[in-house]
């Protein structure tokens, strides 16, 4: 993967903007030992890696300001981090960059149940959002599987998404305001407790713009109160394309389950192997999942079992117990690490029209026949968001290039039958190249005009999202700013 | 006015490219909103037609000057549905025309149950739109999940024509329900009714409309038929200190389109936390009227007579200490030349607005002063 060639006048210049920095933050927030800035190397696209020149942890909003508007000053490139969970990329470092982690921001800083809110700074972990309001009943609905690591600072950088969206939605619908820091230090509030934008709506564009426009540093997020209860089904069919009819006739038939999952043979076998969730072995499996109380879930269930058995499933089982669930479920979100047991991955994250579904699994077995990798397939049936996860062998001279070529050719073909090339890990590093396929160059004009405004510089994460080439101009200009 | 109707994308893009002054943008002409635009009418309500439209897959395109009314009727025949509940301002502001889906998104109109399923915006998967300089621009696409670059999807709802001329936009759509009940409690003042609601939305049963109007509290169930009944009896229960009542099965165009307030001269639509509900209605001036939706954090006040200019800057100065936003969705010309109709941004916001109003349309030329001066 091309990334800019590291400027060497920001190298020469590493002793001055180190003293910079410490003057705004406490000793042990700024780490420019080589030895200790390797820590921040690389985020779970662990197939690129270099150790950026600098890496702070500020505390506050007030030191997050400080340390951009130095950046500013100096011209030094920053790459904001959250947990370092991101599969695309997005905190990955140059030589010639400051991480700015907000690990350190991990504090709640109200709830109000009266308004279904909480403010939380952005260094906290999704999961320690619904944990800090479970107790009263209450829940942060956005799952990603890295739930337990990713910080929300990284869920709203990336737009995250997760298992229980096509009831819940993403990041963007359940966040209501952020404090963003600019880099040229600016601090503005944007939203709050109250629902969308008086103006222009510029909490959407901030979210899922992958660190690129500012520094979240404060979040204020949408909390509801937890479902009475859920269970989930699991159903095995012979093949993708009838697994396929079966999602989208339980749509149709106005059932809205909180998440429809689906697994292919490949995966079945390696998450059993995990998990023991006694899954069916078949060449489909879906996981649909129900909320409510017992009496309104039996009534949907009945009438999602009766649509799946028109569709002569392989197997058919309800879920018997909150254990039977929870290893379902734990099946599924460690569909990454059990795959990762087995071999080196490439996970994607295209998205497709659900009625493509058989169309785009047939066309990606016959590219693993091609390519001579293995693919395994799991992905969000309800939504058409795919992760087929490419196996490769990291040290084979040739495969990680040859993955990605596979992985470039899928990607492709989601973009060809109308679907795009993330649906929630972003574009990063790992699908910047590609943006040319779905985007004609004034549509990612446009996107760039954005930055433009927010980032006149382009310091802020600069060799993300955008081809090298088409962004090279902007880059440029930072130089010429000076 | 001099009036031009656009039928295709292309003549969009050639009349706005060959503009010599402002352009005010238009689809069915029913949202008269904000500060009067003077300039040619660019009326692109014919184009026109659903393009794509997939029940299974939840996704339905239209031509950006389809008529929301003949998007229903389509979704209604598959028992789907727009489930943001999109407004029309038609009787609000006594219009004839036609609300276009196209104005929907440009305003990210949405109704009652936004508070449960989201506004507008968060229903609009894509968008074509021509920007300022006359140039076709495309983000988002058809499908329901995508983070592929910056979201200018929704830079574009709510942007009422000033960033781009809306030429397409796909949407997420939702099941239509079996059932629909409404729970009625009379009798509260605004405290006494944001409390009621803040315990019916706090609650696990998923309440899709939570409205306060005439004195009573509304509160909608809606879906299959034996889940509706069961939830209205624990809601019932959880509310009985508030106390009678009673199920109907009530109109709720009636809080959607603010109809209570359809004779006011001057009406202004308030979001603010719920929780500030009450005291933005304490603050109101003398011979106001108001209704709220959203569980108190949609507030909707109309006034006739009086120094309406002053009542503006009053409701905006209160909202600005509150923290929200009130537009004035309805008032005289005069006060709507003279007033910022719109609420006035903190100063780092409205740079960063004012900013990428001049990225998209350079030539400030698309509803110009609109939103803001």
């Amino acid at each position: 993967m091309e990334m800019p060639v590291p400027d060497s006048d920001v190298l020469a210049r590493k002793a001055r903007v180190v003293e910079r920095l410490r003057d705004v933050l406490p000793g042990d927030a700024v780490i420019d030992d080589p030895s200790e800035t390797r820590a921040y190397e690389c985020d779970a696209l662990t197939a690129y890696r270099c150790p950026p020149m600098v890496a702070v942890l500020p505390s506050t909003t007030a030191e997050v300001s400080d340390v951009l508007r130095i950046c500013h000053d100096e011209g030094v490139p920053v790459v904001p981090r959250g947990s370092g969970t991101s599969l695309a990329g997005g905190a990955l470092p140059t030589a010639d960059c400051v991480i700015l982690g907000v690990a350190r921001m991990n504090d709640v800083l109200e709830t109000d149940y009266d308004n279904r809110i909480i403010r939380v700074q952005t260094g906290r972990t999704n999961l320690s959002v619904t944990g800090a309001v479970e107790a009263d009943g209450f829940f942060y609905a956005p799952d990603p599987s890295s739930q337990l690591a990713c910080a929300i600072a990284g869920n709203i950088a990336m737009n995250s998404g997760g298992a229980h969206c096509l009831k819940y939605g993403v990041t963007t619908n359940n966040l209501m305001g952020v404090t963003l820091v600019q880099m040229d230090g600016t601090v503005v509030e944007i939203g709050g407790g109250h629902l969308d934008a008086g103006g222009l709506d510029l909490l959407g564009v901030i979210c899922g713009s992958e660190g690129q426009l500012g520094v979240v540093t404060e979040a204020t997020l949408r909390i509801l109160h937890k479902p009475e209860g859920a269970r989930p089904v699991l159903m095995g069919f012979d093949s993708a394309e009838v697994a396929g009819a079966c999602v989208a006739d339980i749509i149709k038939a106005g059932v809205l389950p909180v998440a429809i999952e689906f697994m292919d043979k490949m995966l079945i076998e390696v998450c059993e192997d995990f998990a023991k969730a006694d899954y069916p072995m078949c060449s489909a499996l879906l996981i649909v999942e129900v909320e409510g109380a017992d009496a309104e879930i039996d009534v949907q269930l009945a009438l999602i079992m009766d649509i799946a058995k028109r569709h002569n499933p392989v197997a058919l089982r309800e879920s018997a117990s909150a254990d039977e669930s929870a290893r379902i479920w734990a099946g599924r979100k460690a569909a990454f690490s059990a795959i990762g047991r087995i071999s080196d991955y490439m996970c994607l994250d295209g998205t497709i029209p659900v009625s493509e579904l058989p169309y785009v699994l047939r066309r990606i077995g016959e590219m693993s026949d091609k390519y001579g990798l293995p693919v395994g397939n799991v992905f969000h049936a309800g939504d058409g968001n795919m992760h087929p996860l490419i196996c490769y062998d990291a040290n084979k001279p040739g495969d990680l290039e040859l993955c990605e070529e596979f992985g470039a050719e899928v990607l492709k073909l989601c973009v060809e039958v109308g679907g795009c090339l993330t649906g929630e890990h972003g574009v990063g590093i790992e699908k910047r190249d590609l943006m040319t396929h779905q985007y004609a160059p004034a549509d990612l004009e446009a996107q760039m005009a954005v930055k433009d405004v927010f980032d006149t510089k382009w310091l802020l994460n600069p060799a993300k999202v955008f081809p090298l080439a088409v962004s090279e101009p902007r880059r440029a200009t930072k130089f010429a700013a000076e | 006015m001099k009036m031009s109707k656009m039928k295709t994308e292309d003549e969009v893009t050639a009349a706005v490219a060959g503009a010599r002054g402002p352009l005010a943008v238009r689809g069915g002409g029913t949202r008269s909103v904000g500060r009067p635009v003077v300039g040619e009418v660019l009326d692109v309500s014919g184009l026109s037609g659903v393009t794509l439209y997939e029940p299974g897959a939840l996704t339905l395109v239209a031509q950006a000057g389809t008529p929301v009314a003949e998007i229903e009727k389509t979704l209604a025949a598959e028992n789907q549905r727009l489930a943001f509940e999109p407004y029309d301002l038609t009787g609000l502001l006594g219009k004839s025309g036609t609300s276009t889906i196209g104005g929907v998104v440009a305003t990210n109109a949405s109704g009652p149950r936004r508070i449960m399923a989201g506004a507008a915006r968060d229903f609009a998967l894509g968008v074509r739109f021509v920007d300022g300089a006359g140039q076709v621009i495309k983000n988002g696409g058809r499908v329901m999940k995508n983070v592929t670059g910056y979201d200018l999807v929704k830079l574009m709802c709510g942007s009422w024509g000033t960033l781009g001329v809306l030429t397409e936009v796909s949407l997420k759509v939702l099941p239509g329900v079996e059932a629909v009940t409404t729970l009625v409690i009379d009798g509260l003042d605004p405290v006494r009714a944001v409390d009621a609601m803040s315990r019916a939305l706090a609650s696990p049963f998923e309440v899709s409309g939570a409205a306060w109007t005439g004195g009573q509290a509304w509160l909608r169930l809606e879906g299959f038929e034996s889940s509706v009944a069961y939830r209205a009896g624990e809601l019932k229960s959880l509310l009985s200190s508030f106390g009678d009542i009673v199920e109907t099965d009530a109109d709720w165009r009636i809080v959607r389109d603010a109809v209570p307030l359809h004779g006011a001269e001057a009406v202004w639509r308030i979001s603010v936390k719920p929780s500030d509900g009450p005291a933005v209605i304490a603050s109101l001036p003398e011979g106001c009227d108001a209704m709220m939706d959203w569980g108190g954090g949609l507030i909707w006040a109309g006034l006739s007579g009086g120094d309406i200019a002053a009542a503006h800057t009053g409701v905006q100065a209160t909202v600005a200490g509150l923290g929200g936003h009130a537009t004035m969705i309805k008032g005289p010309e005069a006060v709507r030349t003279a007033v910022p109709v719109f609420q006035p941004e903190a100063p780092g916001v409205a740079a960063l607005s004012a900013s990428l109003r001049q990225r998209f349309d350079p030539k400030g030329i698309l509803n110009p002063g609109l939103m803001a001066a």
